[in-house]
């Protein structure tokens, strides 16, 4: 199918786009990557006024270091995430997930950034993002903000940012040390996951010092399993584990699609954390 | 030349023809041609599955830039019903289907308005201009609700929504087997609605010359012959001013054997606005207008003796019609009616089919069409008594099926089968599968409660293709023949025009009917072209469907080869001054008895009937051929496949470990290209048990409308295949072929379905609906274990 | 209207075009480079698969004004001077095509993938090929001829 008409602006900075989104008010639509984007308007569920290329913004692309942060560009693509070096070293769990994005041919063209401001709680990396306790810095123009994950992702496809906002970087605290896994499950490779976990462990001593659990497409948002993380601390065998992850659908109101019913999801968020977290800590 | 021997080109691995442009993207897709003065059409469907219209209003779409028209169903007036060729009882109810709805729609997609616009996206937006009012018809969903008194109508002139019961019923009467029976196994089984996914979307050119009221019609598909003569019916175009083409055609599984709204809609407003008119389909819009598969409920009763042997069985089908009966709609379940006794040996068999209406998209051929789902049932029902009487799957089936020194035998549903030997496919495919070692694996497995399970599947299937003897068509009530057509043109530089009725869309028919010329004509197999497609060029034939292609258009190639070579005969036998019976042909070449220096070749007498200056008195100065094969009996491919999976009790994923098949589908003329179809037909066989289901919500809404909801599988979802062969020629045809395009879909499924089950078993589970996605595994097993 | 330059298959064009024009349309319907089918559209089958800048992209899901500046390769632009490239030969070869539709798109994935890997293992083939569907060929013809284009022949 074919989109609907728009104007578009290709601005060369990040100012430029920020100027751009606040003079054209709540019509206008941000182009990262444009993999779920233009799928949205080529069905017509989308019928922006004015889409706003941020594709040729040079500042918005790279990963660095920054102390103890991992920086990285919001355009950064799912490709350059997965074969970055510093990403690999310092969030691994992000280049895990991210490498089960779609396919290949999409990940080229996606973007962290598109996907994290999407906010669709069935995408891969929010769950990551929310796991790593990172933090989603945005520009609009009243300036620099900087967004706890735990506060990005308000509603199903809605973050925190603002129409004339943009979202310019992600900050991930290095998770040196931690063991990480990412958990999908889909029913066909390419399609999207019916529940997914991301979990990062640090053992200490043969035990469980800590766990973070991120879920994917356990309700209208990407959620943590707080209870779950709670119940692992201290878990050091097989046992111990599978017990601890009886919670980790609490609090979660996972949807009903042609996928699987809620309360399959949430026997599946059991199943799978255990097994994220089993592979995470070395104990599998 | 042909001086050295020629090795026989039927059976060679032959890479295709086809492929060079294929690889190249110089392709001729439908939506690939432009022409000038070319206009757009799009279509406005229905958003809703039953409603009536009480307004249309498409002057708006006329204001938007670019439109040149716009037409509501009342604008384009002159249009027949879209025609359904295969009425199968007397008092079948058949009901109206205007290509373009008038006063009421029937599923979601029915087209209501349609645009024609200078561009695709001028096209697309004029259609948000369209005004229509809607008065909203409850839906008809449920096959069995639809069929209860007050339910309401799909189309309520017709006071049902009954399209037809069919019966057969032959040898004993089945409630005496049943009480002489010491087992019997009663089970329902479901068959999800399927949508065939061709890899093109359809799409329709025309190009009109107004002045002499010719036109021509490109369309994306199978039947170009069919579509020639319906759209003439539907549109008036008398048949003689149509030419329709099938260009490069992407895919089809049946899809594209019908005669569709589009085609009609795109002749009408060419023949309005006296332009050329194209239509393409998007995914979406094709999963809402063109026709799904499957689509039914089956109610399956076996009887049997303690030892296995079977006395009878007793079938009872509901069948999802759709809205309307298209071309074959309502053939669909009987081309399975005579398949569910398959291979084996029984008493009785009863038989019912019951058509229903529902309000969603037709339904009609879909890969296999009716023997899948006949295979389905039986092979699964099988596997069901098996386990009652406690029997190994494979002995159970052992002890049933027709041997092979029983050939010709014919079966308990009146079908003769020819030639076939169980036997050996069974046999050689246990052997490659290892059947004993994964037993004792399973045995293992289920010794420890491993979560993770070992099921091994079984399919012992056989089919009816070839389609098809014409009387047999007549008989039940088809509207047209069965027969297919070949020429075969000898060109004066002795290169070769094979013209075929055949219509391929990915078989590779231009390489295997270039193997069967030139095998017979001795010449090379480069020297040989075919033309096929064109209602012009090649203007008789039955077209491709129903593994038709090369059991009856191959054989016609065959014998319109040897027509050629006996007529070359004559005249080689004139030039050589010898008699015809003191001439060997071999390797393209007439040779003398005794004095082998004198010989001509076949290509060089292609150039002397050329000329003419020397042929027999009262001899035709042409060796060209035609030749017309109308088979007198299906062709019967069989086999036997194994499947093994593992399936993760704690999430109900199956993962298929290995796939085992032996087909039998006669003589092979190009193993690379059999191969590759007994592939592509496990895949979507195994797609059908494990991933894909249209689904609708209760309103009759589409839900799975896009691919992104709608499981294709792909590469990383599929197993490597282990595919090999036993070879029992057809005795129907000369070639000894049988039909290979659809065996892997119909023998796949029950494969894969009877593993799951079978690694479940020990947990109590005795079925899984499909798709046996993952919940529903999950569930099944909660279910057996509460 | 937005002026665009974009080259593809070796030549530069330059064209107003409408920024909501994808490129597959821009390739097929401007430039009549019709050898890029398309399959759908919601980015799931890949028959639309070009190579842009060097890697690649459903063209379905890129916008003609996103190529601005940039390279475009078509199946169309892969043989130079007639000659087939490896895998193209491999795909005849192998019989890793029956209707054709999907091999634009998995001949530009194949290519993408030996390009960052070139000796994949038949598992990384098939899931370097999860974004491009194929409905006639079961996808073990066209595992065996991305494996032999690779230099690695399969037997069985």
């Amino acid at each position: 199918m074919i989109p609907p008409a728009f104007e578009y602006a290709r601005p060369a900075s990040v100012d430029e786009a920020v100027r751009t989104l606040a003079e054209a008010g709540e019509e206008a639509k941000v182009l990262a990557g444009g993999q779920s984007l233009l799928p949205l308007l080529r069905l017509r569920l989308a019928f922006p006024e004015l889409v706003v290329d941020v594709g040729r913004v040079p500042e918005l692309r790279g990963v660095r270091e920054d102390g103890d942060t991992l920086v990285i560009g919001a355009m950064t693509t799912h490709h350059d995430v997965v074969t970055d070096p510093l990403v690999r070293r310092h969030a691994g769990l992000l280049a895990a997930a991210t490498a089960t994005v779609a396919d290949p041919a999409v990940r080229h063209r996606g973007t962290l950034g598109g996907s994290l401001a999407h906010a669709d709680p069935a995408g891969d990396l929010p769950a990551v993002i929310l796991a790593l306790g990172g933090e989603l810095v945005a520009q609009g123009p009243r300036g620099r903000r900087t967004i706890a994950a735990d506060d990005f992702f308000v509603d199903y496809l809605q973050s925190a940012l603002e129409p004339d906002e943009l979202l310019v970087e992600v900050r991930l605290p290095k998770a040196d040390g931690w063991g990480f896994h990412y958990e999908k499950f889909h029913p066909v490779a390419q399609s999207w996951a019916t529940v997914g976990v991301a979990a990062l462990v640090r053992r200490d001593d043969g035990h469980i010092a800590e766990a973070r659990i991120g879920l994917t497409n356990m309700g209208a948002t990407p959620l943590r399993a707080t209870a779950a993380e709670a119940a692992l601390t201290g878990a050091g065998d097989t046992g111990s584990v599978t017990r601890a992850v009886e919670s980790a659908a609490e609090g979660t109101r996972p949807a009903q699609d042609t996928a699987a019913s809620p309360e399959y999801r949430e026997h599946l968020a059991r199943v799978l954390t255990r097994r994220a977290v089993l592979a995470a800590a070395g104990m599998g | 030349m042909t001086d050295q021997a020629v090795a026989s080109e039927v059976g060679r691995a032959r890479p295709r023809k086809e492929d060079a442009r294929l690889i190249t993207g110089q392709t001729n897709w439908t939506d690939n041609i432009s022409v000038n003065g070319m206009l757009h059409l799009a279509i406005l469907r229905s958003p809703m599955a039953h409603a009536r219209i009480e307004r249309v209003d498409v002057s708006p779409a006329l204001e938007r830039p670019g439109v040149v028209a716009a037409f509501s169903g009342r604008d384009l007036d002159g249009l027949g019903s879209l025609p359904c060729a295969w009425p199968v009882t007397e008092d079948i109810v058949l009901p109206d289907h205007p290509p373009i709805a008038l006063d009421e729609v029937r599923h979601a997609g029915d087209p209501v308005a349609v645009v024609v616009a200078r561009d695709r996206y001028a096209a697309a937006d004029a259609l948000e201009a369209i005004e229509v009012d809607y008065e909203p018809l409850p839906p008809v969903l449920d096959l069995e609700a639809a069929l209860a008194e007050g339910s309401p109508l799909v189309h309520s002139d017709k006071g049902t929504n009954r399209s037809y019961v069919w019966p057969l019923k032959t040898g004993e009467d089945f409630d005496s087997v049943r009480r002489r029976a010491e087992v019997t196994v009663k089970r329902r089984y479901v068959h999800q609605r399927l949508i065939p996914n061709a890899m093109e979307p359809r799409a329709v050119v025309v190009t009109p010359l107004a002045a002499s009221g010719e036109y021509t019609l490109y369309s994306s598909t199978q039947i170009p012959h069919i579509l020639r003569i319906m759209m003439a019916v539907v549109t008036g175009i008398p048949e003689h001013k149509l030419r329709v083409i099938a260009p490069d055609v992407g895919g089809g599984f049946g899809s594209k054997l019908q005669v569709y709204g589009e085609e009609a809609i795109a002749l009408a407003v060419a023949r309005r606005v006296g332009r050329p008119v194209k239509w393409t389909e998007s995914r979406s819009e094709g999963y809402l207008a063109t026709h799904h598969g499957r689509g039914m409920i089956q109610d399956v009763e076996i009887a049997a003796m303690r030892d296995g042997r079977l006395l009878g069985l007793k079938v009872d089908l509901l069948t999802d019609m759709g809205a309307y009966l298209m071309l074959v709609t309502p053939g669909i379940p009987i081309l399975g009616a005579f398949m569910y006794p398959a291979i084996y040996k029984m008493d009785s068999y009863d038989f019912t089919c019951t058509g229903v209406f529902t309000t969603r998209t037709p339904t009609d051929a879909y890969r296999g069409a009716g023997r899948p789902e006949a295979t389905y049932a039986i092979e699964r029902i099988m596997d069901e008594l098996a386990a009652e009487v406690d029997l190994d799957p494979v002995e159970l089936r052992r002890r049933n099926w027709i041997r092979h020194e029983e050939f010709p035998y014919t079966t308990i549903a009146g079908l003769t089968y020819d030639s076939g030997n169980y036997e050996a496919a069974t046999g050689k495919a246990i052997a490659l599968f290892e059947y004993d070692k994964l037993r004792a694996e399973q045995a293992d497995r289920n010794a420890r409660g491993d979560t993770v399970r070992l099921g091994i599947g079984v399919s012992t299937y056989t089919e009816m293709c070839g389609l098809a003897p014409s009387r047999v068509l007549g008989d039940l009530r088809y509207a047209a023949g069965g027969w297919e057509a070949a020429t075969i043109r000898m060109l004066p530089t002795g290169k070769v025009e094979v013209v075929t009725g055949t219509s391929p869309h990915g078989q590779g028919h231009v390489t295997s009917w270039s193997q069967i010329a030139a095998d017979v004509l001795g010449v090379p197999f480069e020297d040989v072209e075919v033309v096929h497609g064109d209602t012009k060029a090649a203007p008789q034939g039955m077209d491709t469907y129903g593994s038709r292609s090369l059991v009856v258009g191959g054989a016609a190639v065959h014998h319109a080869a040897q027509k050629v070579v006996a007529k070359a005969r004559k005249i080689a036998a004139h030039l050589l001054e010898a008699s015809e019976q003191d001439l060997d042909f071999a390797d393209g070449v007439f040779s003398v008895k005794g004095s082998p220096e004198a010989r001509k070749t076949i290509q060089e007498v292609a150039f002397e009937t050329f000329t003419s200056h020397d042929l027999p008195d009262g001899m035709e100065p042409t060796i060209n051929a035609e030749h017309l094969v109308d088979p007198d009996n299906f062709s019967y491919p069989h086999g036997t496949h194994l499947c093994a999976v593992e399936v993760d009790t704690e999430t109900g994923r199956t993962k298929i470990r290995s796939y085992v098949c032996v087909d039998d589908v006669g003589r092979v003329v190009n193993p690379m290209i059999v191969e590759g179809q007994v592939h592509g037909g496990l895949a979507q066989g195994i797609a059908q048990a494990l991933f894909e289901e249209a689904v609708y919500d209760e309103e009759g809404n589409l839900v799975t409308g896009t691919m992104a909801d709608y499981l294709v599988p792909s590469a990383a979802d599929l197993p490597e295949f282990v595919t090999e062969r036993t070879e029992t020629p057809a005795t129907s045809n000369p070639l000894g072929v049988k039909g290979v395009g659809e065996a892997g879909t119909i023998a796949s499924t029950p494969a894969v379905v009877n593993a799951i089950v079978d690694a479940l078993r020990p947990l109590g589970v005795h079925d899984v609906r499909m798709p046996c996605t993952p919940e529903r595994v999950w569930r099944a097993v909660r279910e057996a274990r509460s | 209207m937005t002026r665009i330059s974009v080259k593809v298959d070796g030549t530069t064009y330059q064209d107003e075009v409408e920024p909501r024009l994808l490129l597959v349309h821009y390739l097929r319907d401007r430039l009549g480079l019709t050898g890029t089918p398309i399959g759908c559209d919601t980015s799931n089958c890949g028959a639309c698969t070009v190579d842009l800048d060097g890697v690649s992209v459903k063209s379905c899901s890129v916008l003609a004004v996103q190529a601005d500046g940039g390279e475009v390769t078509t199946v169309q632009g892969l043989a130079g001077d007639g000659e087939l490239t490896a895998l193209q030969k491999a795909f005849h070869e192998k019989h890793g095509l029956q209707c054709g539709y999907c091999t634009p798109g998995m001949l530009m994935a194949a290519r993408d993938l030996l390009r960052e890997n070139p000796h994949p293992s038949s598992d990384e083939v098939r899931h370097a090929l999860e974004g491009n569907l194929c409905r006639c060929t079961g996808y073990q013809n066209i595992v065996r001829a991305v494996m032999a284009a690779s230099g690695q022949e399969v037997t069985a």
